[in-house]
């Protein structure tokens, strides 16, 4: 498994880490040491009256001015080059999208399976392409010291290799509001065959079966906002939600309408066009989303009481 | 104010009595430097200990995972005010606005500083814009969410009342500008005889350098937040890519101001510790030249390192190479200073008093924020540890633990000169002690979490960083109570403290030379400067 013919981004930053950690810790402890020994032979208990009333010295301002400028152009040096691993995308990586929005992620692949969950192959390196649909949101992986901001608009990448099996934290690093610290979720390394049988086994599944309202409506981040059992979130609860009455501000106006499928399936695909009073317009739109998802997520908010 | 006014009455005539007024109105509309200057002390330490209280609120809530005593919303209101409080109502005019006004007049031999009238007015926007910002929280949509860096497209949607607060900040900022503007007057035409460059103090010398990134950096801000406003009262869509904006644009714009800001906050710092270690180590300040000359180098080169908040925003590759090399380059003259200091030591006659511990543990906790500074200025690294914990401590080590504690240092050092009264020593230790090991405790912690991969701005996490969370929470509490020793050790003594008479410490500087407390108009006759500002001959300790 060390036998990649590329390095891993881990490797290529945990030893600017060790260099730089190490080099800090000579300094500081040549300060305070040096500090220390001073204040202890030079207290005025030992030394009452001051020895020397030196202003400087030319030789010692030149040393202390040429050792540290050396030292931080090779810091310097040492972690642009390294950077640069974690710009180059090895040939052949697999090509992921990445979509973020407040407060989940989605993760597509180029057979159109989509998923909550990063999974990728074990020893192959992995290119996420990083999309937005609302603010800018951080895509950032500790284990692989790999982190980017995912900006609306623009189109940034990040890439790693996991070398192990296992489960990975992924995080959300860049602020982006009330459930900022619950976009968390995880990459899911498999071993090559275990990946390509999840990549391609999942996606029999949702041609034939009709999917699941509620485990999409946690998929795609609908119940970090909405709660299930009544009490408030950032947005409208779904308990008792469907058929009921709701006011809503809509073109500018204040009108009372019943939540029937219609104002859901608007409110899905295009949330900002209505807004239930007294909630902000922060919702991101779901205009591509294929109908019997829709159909799904109502089915679901209908059984909700 | 009018107790102290009575209490102070005691003392001879001085800045409290010696015009014959007192009572608030004397005092808020006072164009006497001194005054100003306790005002603005008065003020932002008030903010200082908001803050500290939001930080204690936030740190009880991380304490363990999930809900301890607030929810989402509200932590997210709470770092954002910590943080648009701490910064903008407290460490920016923090050292120009309380010590430098109270402090540099004298030391450059003036009886004021050049526009007194203007000064006023300076603080009068500062309390507008604090008035403001404080009006945001409690109304509209509530207080803002966005974090004290306002990021677009986040602070373009939120329904809080970001566009008050940034109005708030806006005001406060022309303080600043008017601040800078009457500093670098004052020190360039009111010195008085004798008074030469190469005379002045250095906490003159980094506030003159401050000065100046007060008077450039600020009105970028300005319009900045002009932007944001725009943005969410117009509609101009200037940062929204739907509609052709740049979010990325918006953050060059906000760091080109909040990096050079950074100097503003540390810069006067570092001159309070030039002006202390060598009065308490009986020695010239070594290498005061160099200390001098990094200032105006920090100041400088620190104005183009911006970029290096961005290296990981989509920002071009070539743009995180220059400003790395930048940031390198900046950590230069910041070494400088620490050695120098250091060299200041030796074969010195070392008094170990409060302002002095406080000035050594500035360099101890200085370093560790300077050094954990390189690791955020190497790209490689940084992409790591970018928007962690780690940078929650690498930043609190630099503003806290230096700014923050050259504070402290400077009202054990300057207040009892503008008093007339002295604290205790023993408890002034005994607070030290406890902030300098819970300081430690809190933001080394934050450092360990941050490396481990904690997320900032974080109002939940996963189990595997709750001990350390834990730990961090613990260490607050430590550091609060070596802070309500020191506040209350300081107010006894300062108001009803055994008399400061003459010059105790054996300052050379010129503001040991005068009463104290000072007369109103400072110099009895006009001063002729004969010697360097850490020249000790003769002046007995």
């Amino acid at each position: 498994m060390n036998q990649l013919p590329f390095i891993s981004t881990t490797a290529a930053v945990d030893p600017v880490f060790m260099f730089l950690f190490g080099a800090c810790l000579v300094l500081l402890l040549g300060i305070t040491v040096t500090m220390v020994i001073f204040v202890l032979r030079y207290h005025r208990s030992r030394a009452p009256h001051p020895t020397s009333q030196a202003e400087g010295n030319l030789w010692l301002e030149i040393v202390w001015i040429v050792l540290p400028t050396l030292l931080v152009l090779g810091m310097f040096w040492y972690g642009w080059k390294e950077y640069l691993v974690l710009r180059t995308v090895p040939t052949g990586a697999l090509p992921v999208t990445a979509t973020a929005r407040m407060w989940s992620w989605e993760f597509r692949y180029a057979n159109g399976k989509s998923s909550p969950k990063l999974y990728v192959p074990v020893g192959k390196p992995v290119r996420v392409e990083l999309i937005s649909t609302d603010v800018i949101h951080g895509f950032f992986l500790p284990a692989f010291r790999v982190k980017r901001d995912v900006v609306p608009g623009m189109s940034n990448y990040a890439w790693f290799v996991a070398t192990k099996p296992g489960s990975y934290d992924l995080f959300c690093s860049q602020y982006c509001g009330t459930q900022h610290s619950a976009m968390v979720t995880t990459v899911e390394a498999l071993p090559e065959a275990q990946f390509a049988a999840w990549l391609n086994e999942d996606k029999r599944g949702t041609a034939a079966a009709r999917p699941d309202g509620r485990k999409l409506a946690t998929e795609k981040g609908c119940l970090g906002c909405h709660s299930l059992d009544g009490s408030p979130g950032v947005g409208p609860t779904f308990k008792g939600l469907f058929a009921g009455q709701v006011t809503v501000v809509k073109g500018g106006k204040t009108v009372t309408l019943t939540a029937d499928e219609a104002f859901l399936t608007e409110s899905i695909r295009q949330p900002a066009a209505t807004i239930v009073e007294g909630f902000p317009p922060i919702m991101p739109g779901n205009p591509d989303m294929p109908d019997e998802q829709v159909t799904a997520l109502i089915e679901f908010i209908k059984s909700v009481k | 104010m009018d107790s102290n006014v009575q209490k102070v009455t005691a003392q001879p005539s001085c800045f409290w009595n010696d015009t014959g007024k007192s009572g608030l109105t004397s005092w808020i509309f006072s164009t006497d430097h001194k005054r100003i200057g306790l005002l603005y002390f008065y003020a932002t330490f008030g903010f200082f200990l908001t803050g500290v209280l939001l930080g204690l609120l936030l740190r009880v809530e991380l304490m363990a995972p999930g809900r301890t005593i607030v929810g989402p919303q509200t932590y997210n209101a709470l770092f954002t005010v910590h943080g648009v409080v701490m910064i903008f109502l407290f460490i920016i005019p923090g050292i120009p606005g309380a010590f430098g006004n109270m402090v540099m007049p004298i030391q450059v031999g003036a009886r004021d500083v050049s526009f007194p009238r203007l000064n006023l007015l300076s603080w009068w926007l500062y309390i507008t814009g604090a008035i403001i910002i404080l009006t945001s929280l409690f109304s509209g949509g509530g207080a803002p969410d966005t974090g004290w860096t306002f990021y677009v497209p986040f602070s373009s949607r939120t329904g809080t009342n970001v566009s008050l607060a940034v109005f708030g900040v806006f005001i406060v900022g022309f303080s600043s500008i008017l601040t800078g503007v009457n500093f670098v007057t004052t020190i360039h035409r009111l010195r008085a005889e004798g008074m030469t460059w190469g005379r002045l103090p250095l906490f003159t010398w980094s506030l003159y350098a401050t000065a100046w990134v007060q008077i450039l950096a600020t009105p970028i801000l300005a319009i900045t937040l002009v932007l944001i406003m725009t943005e969410r009262l117009l509609g101009a869509g200037l940062f929204d890519p739907a509609r052709g904006g740049d979010p990325i644009m918006y953050q060059h714009l906000f760091w080109i101001y909040s990096h050079p800001a950074v100097y503003i906050m540390i810069l006067p710092a570092m001159g309070i510790v030039s002006d202390i270690i060598p009065v308490f180590s009986r020695k010239p300040i070594f290498g005061y030249k160099m200390i001098a000359f990094s200032s105006i180098a920090i100041a400088a080169a620190g104005s183009l390192v911006w970029g290096h908040h961005m290296f990981t925003s989509g920002m071009s590759d070539t743009a995180v190479m220059v400003f790395s090399f930048l940031t390198f380059v900046v950590a230069i003259p910041s070494a400088i200073k620490v050695f120098n200091w250091v060299s200041t030591l030796y074969r010195g006659s070392i008094s170990l008093e409060a302002p002095m511990l406080f000035a050594l543990s500035f360099i101890l906790l200085f370093s560790i924020g300077g050094l954990s500074g390189l690791i955020l200025g190497s790209a490689a690294t940084d992409v790591h540890v970018h928007d962690t914990h780690f940078v929650v401590g690498h930043f609190h080590y630099v503003m806290f633990g230096g700014t923050g504690f050259a504070i402290f240092a400077a009202m054990h050092y300057w207040l009892p000169k503008f008093y007339g009264r002295r604290y205790a020593e023993k408890p002034a230790v005994v607070a030290w002690a406890l902030m300098f090991t819970g300081f430690n405790v809190l933001y080394f912690t934050m450092q360990v979490l941050g490396m481990k991969g904690m997320p900032r701005r974080y109002y939940d996490y996963l189990p595997e960083f709750a001990t350390l969370n834990l730990v961090a929470t613990v260490g607050s509490w430590i550091l609060a109570a070596g802070l309500v020793i020191m506040l209350v050790n300081l107010f006894r003594g300062l108001w009803w403290g055994a008399p400061f008479e003459g010059n105790p410490w054996g300052g050379a500087t010129l503001e040991w030379s005068i009463p104290t407390p000072p007369p109103t108009e400072n110099f009895v006759e006009e001063p002729t400067v004969t010697h360097g500002p850490y020249d000790f001959t003769g002046i007995g300790r």
